[in-house]
């Protein structure tokens, strides 16, 4: 097991290292670079190359990299070029900001999707299932830039009374920011609910199909008892995988909400330092982001290992 | 009466169809289950046997719902109670065994658990005494030491444990009725017959009436006292277990009885031509009237009904069962076998050794293979034009790996496999050109997942046609037909997909594609145990009638070893991928030779009370081929000493040229153990 956690962590490490590359190589061979985007029209003669001097570009590239990916693993990105100032201070505020929006709509959303799911899944083809079910595949169908929108000609331009978009500076405290994040949150929440609620029921019906659950309805375990003994802990298993995705999906940005609602997170960071071509930013953004992604599917794996007993000892075995 | 302990009465069960007809499952049934005797119900798979034994505990399927009658358990009626009142009949005064206890033991929970929850809702022990009752149980069903497995989850145990565990926790809440849906259908033969007794015994024991639903009359033979047959959701017949196995009454048992290959006979039973009417298809009539040989105009228009006989203290639904009266036993004809076998040497496999070890990195780049203690080793075999051989063994015994290898989907470790003396077949798929790979065809266990769901079935046998011999147009057209004419198709086939067909019918098909090739060798993994007893012995039939005119060689796997004795002409006999035996089959079936040939044979269960199992040898899974001696020495009962252990035992012949691999000599090994 702990062998088994080792070899994952080390494969993380390495999915990594192939992502700095292929972003490194990636800016690398795109035409131009920070110094020309920078200088714009006088990127040529003395000031190239004093800018070159300045930023460390003369060098090869492999150099270059190797001294990037020692600062990066330290948590020094460098100088964004766009505002001249430390990536990591860049950085903080808004992975703060993603992370608020992320959790909120992890700890509404994911809740309200699996209670949704097994009661859709336990009242299967009844009036509940018809209902939540016609719900949650609207939810999941409209797009979120028309379901945000509508959110703030509702709510925020009728009614009143809660902000359409986020107009304050990136570093508020939480309290002036709760409500400016109300709005973004049920957008998300909303589409990421439906997905999750409708994944939950397909499983739930799966497993209360089984061999076994009949097996114990005719033990004689009462219904709620089979339901939360027999049924949920093998349904909600492979949940864990989905669930994971969602977050690091959640924490990466949610670019279109988060531009609908010109809420500062990462998603649009990532769209700003893009259409600046402020490359250093990009590369830092797409380390960080590959992290989440690795980080959040390893902690499922090991959750998933953990949890099924069947897994655990095939991979001992093995 | 008063030991009468469950009442089934005027019972029909059946679904909507998607037109809002009403379809009947099970049309009518009425029996009674008495105290302490143990009832089998007998059918092919769709007769209703199993929705029967599901409502005898107040359950129906979900999509199918009950039409009338009841099922009376201490006069109440269990399809109409509320759950909260099932909840305390349930697995308390009536329990259920199910078919695949692999499938049935929820996965998250250990065994020891899921005894304890019946425990918990079925008795008023306390936590100590409960824990002292779990052991109990897991003795009683004789699994070895109760304390460490019931901290094992389900998939840690084979799948004759987990049958077992299944019936440690029916036996927990100490019902009076206990419904066996198919308990030992899946397992090994020898498993199978352990596990048999286990029931016999504990019938025996507690008192407990039992129904065993099961569509294998040589189970049913050996557990039940009153026998059941169902035929398309209604009982054709019913009586005393003895009667019906040994005289028939009715057309459907009769027919049915006379298409069990048996151990005693060489040679291929009779078949029964069509199959089962499926649920909804209208129908005047009896139900059996198209598949019968002794109906009559009557027949065809009117339903025979449930008729009891007093004197034979049977209830038969025909009209014309005077008939089957008479007929004393029913006789078996089998057709003898016929092969032409010729000396020339087909396929001959030298010192073959297959390894499913995972390989090492540096194994990978020198493309070998490393492994001591290969999962099949030193098999030599040499296989003549047009004979028949079957390679038997229960599971994990290197059967299907060894037509894995010779059909090129596995590559060899060690060895040689040779074709007509001089074309080597070792290496696998990648590396074989496309006439080698047409020389050698094979036919599935399954055909639902061997043939393509999409394709029908004029393009499942085109591909061969089209592959090797790139026919087109008129003359595939006229090839297809040809070939489903030999497989008893009619051209109207060519349209249909898969999922039209019945089970027979599909596995037509697939002969029918593996004829398409012209194969030289035709290897047949498990081809008739996915099908019901009367449709096997026409695919039995079948082959052979094809194998007679075109030449082919069968390589046959199977784990029913009557099966075996009725089609091959040589059997050999593996055990954890090593040869015990090989020679002509009436020599390996007459001469229980080889101590694990006779443990295999002494475990067949045959259709006929009288003859009743032998069990040898312990009832234990091997997870990996012992590391030096012979492969059977874990299990063995004439152990001679430490030269098991340590040497591999020498190739023996007898007079007869059978060849034994043991260390007792053959003279010893003839003289019976029993």
């Amino acid at each position: 097991m702990l062998f088994l956690i080792i070899k994952r962590i080390l494969l993380g490490f390495i999915t990594l290292f192939i992502v700095s590359i292929i972003t490194f190589v990636g800016t690398e061979v795109l035409p131009g670079d920070a110094c020309t985007t920078y200088l714009e029209r006088q990127a040529f003669g003395e000031q190239l190359e004093a800018c070159y001097r300045r930023l460390g570009l003369n060098v090869p590239a492999y150099e270059r990299y190797v001294s990037w990916a020692l600062n990066a693993i330290q948590g020094d990105f460098g100088y964004s070029l766009s505002g001249e100032m430390p990536i990591k201070e860049v950085l903080g505020p808004r992975i703060k900001n993603s992370l608020v929006l992320a959790s909120a709509a992890i700890f509404i959303g994911i809740p309200i999707a699996l209670i949704l799911g097994i009661i859709t899944a336990l009242w299967r083809d009844k009036l509940p299932d018809v209902a939540i079910s016609t719900v949650t595949i609207f939810a999941m169908t409209i797009p979120e830039f028309i379901s945000a929108t509508l959110l703030i000609l509702i709510i925020a331009i009728w009614l009143e009374w809660l902000p359409g978009i986020v107009i304050v500076p990136t570093d508020v405290s939480f309290l002036e920011l709760l409500p400016n994040i109300i709005l973004p949150v049920v957008a998300i929440a909303m589409i990421m609910t439906a997905h999750m609620a409708r994944m939950v029921r397909s499983s739930v019906i799966q497993v209360m199909a089984s061999e076994y659950v009949q097996m114990a309805i005719l033990k004689g375990v009462p219904y709620w008892k089979m339901v939360f003994k027999h049924v949920l802990p093998n349904a909600l298993l492979p949940a864990i995988n989905v669930v994971a995705l969602t977050i690091a999906w959640l924490l990466g940005g949610v670019v279109v909400t988060e531009v609908v609602f010109n809420y500062p997170g990462l998603g649009r960071l990532v769209i700003e330092s893009i259409s600046n071509r402020d490359l250093p930013t990009v590369q830092a953004l797409a380390i960080i982001l590959a992290s989440i992604y690795v980080s959040i599917n390893l902690l499922a794996d090991l959750l998933t290992l953990m949890l099924n007993p069947r897994l655990k000892t095939l991979q001992i075995r093995k | 009466m008063t030991d009468i302990i469950q009442k089934v009465k005027n019972l029909s069960i059946g679904f909507r169809s998607k037109k809002g007809e009403e379809i009947l499952i099970l049309k009518n049934i009425s029996t009674n289950i008495k105290k302490g005797e143990t009832v089998g119900i007998v059918g092919e798979s769709g007769s209703g046997k199993s929705t029967l034994a599901l409502a005898m505990m107040g359950y129906v399927k979900h999509g199918l719902y009950t039409i009338e009658g009841e099922c009376q358990f201490n006069s109440s009626n269990l399809l109409k109670m509320k759950s909260k009142d099932l909840e305390k009949i349930r697995g308390r005064k009536i329990a259920m065994i199910p078919q695949n206890a692999g499938q049935a033991l929820t996965p998250n929970l250990k065994i020891g658990y899921q005894i304890d929850e019946a425990l918990q809702l079925h008795s008023d022990l306390n936590e100590k005494e409960r824990e002292k009752k779990i052991s109990e149980l897991l003795n009683k069903v004789r699994l070895p030491s109760p304390e460490t497995i019931a901290l094992r989850y389900p998939h840690e145990l084979s799948g004759g444990q987990q049958q077992r565990v299944a019936v440690a926790m029916a036996l927990a809440g100490t019902p009076d009725l206990l419904l066996l849906d198919e308990p030992t259908t899946g397992l090994d033969v020898t498993t199978q017959a352990h596990v048999l007794e286990l029931l016999n015994f504990i019938a025996k024991d507690t008192g407990t009436s039992m129904v065993y639903v099961s569509h294998d009359l040589g189970a049913i033979a050996q557990v039940s006292d009153r026998i059941i047959v169902m035929y398309s959701g209604e009982i054709v017949l019913e009586g005393p277990s003895r009667d019906i196995l040994k005289r028939p009454i009715h057309p459907y048992t009769h027919g049915l009885l006379k298409s069990i290959p048996k151990l005693s006979l060489a040679g291929l039973p009779e078949s029964m031509p069509g199959s089962q009417p499926q649920p909804g298809t209208i129908q005047s009539g009896c139900s059996f009237f198209d598949r019968c040989n002794f109906s009559d105009e009557n027949c065809k228009n009117n339903s025979p009904k449930l008729e009891f006989l007093k004197d034979l203290n049977t209830s038969v639904r025909c009209f014309n069962y005077e008939k089957l009266v008479n007929e004393s036993q029913a006789s078996q004809t089998v057709n003898k076998i016929k092969n032409k076998s010729q000396d020339q040497e087909i396929l001959n496999l030298s010192e073959v050794s297959i390894s499913y070890a995972k390989q090492k990195l540096l194994d990978q780049i020198f493309n070998r293979i490393s492994d001591d203690n290969p999962t099949v080793k030193d098999i030599n075999i040499n296989i003549k034009k047009g004979e028949t051989i079957a390679l038997v063994g229960e599971s994990g015994s290197g059967k299907s790996t060894i037509l894995k290898s010779i059909a090129g989907l596995l590559r060899t470790k060690d060895g040689l496999i040779r074709f007509d003396e001089n074309r080597n077949l070792s290496s696998d798929l990648k590396e074989r050109d496309p006439n080698d790979l047409r020389i050698i065809q094979l036919i599935f266990q399954n055909p639902d997942e061997s043939l393509n769901p999409n394709h029908t079935v004029e393009e499942i046998i085109a591909q061969p046609l089209k592959l090797y011999f790139g026919l087109k147009g008129e003359e595939l057209k006229k090839n297809i037909i040809d070939l489903l004419q030999k497989v008893r198709l009619g051209e109207f086939y060519t349209s249909r997909y898969p999922r039209q067909l019945s089970g027979g019918e599909k596995q037509r098909v697939a002969v029918a594609r593996a004829f398409a090739a012209k194969p030289d060798i035709i290897l047949c993994d498990e081809v008739t145990s996915a099908l019901d007893v009367s449709v096997q012995a026409a695919v039995l039939n079948l082959l052979q009638q094809l194998k007679e005119d075109f030449g082919t060689t069968y390589i046959f796997v199977s784990h029913d070893l009557a099966v075996v004795r009725a089609i091959s002409d040589r059997v050999a006999v593996l055990y954890q991928g090593r040869l015990c035996e090989v020679g002509p089959s009436n020599d390996v079936y007459k001469f229980p030779s080889h101590p694990y040939t006779e443990v295999l044979l002494g475990a067949v269960l045959e259709p006929d009370p009288d003859i009743k199992p032998k069990l040898v040898a312990e009832d234990i899974v091997e997870e990996r081929p012992p590391e030096k001696g012979c492969s059977f020495q874990g299990r063995c009962s004439r152990i001679v000493g430490d030269i098991c252990k340590k040497e591999i035992p020498p190739w023996q012949l007898t007079d007869s040229g059978n060849a034994i691999r043991c260390h007792i000599p053959i003279k010893e090994l003839q003289k019976e153990q029993f």
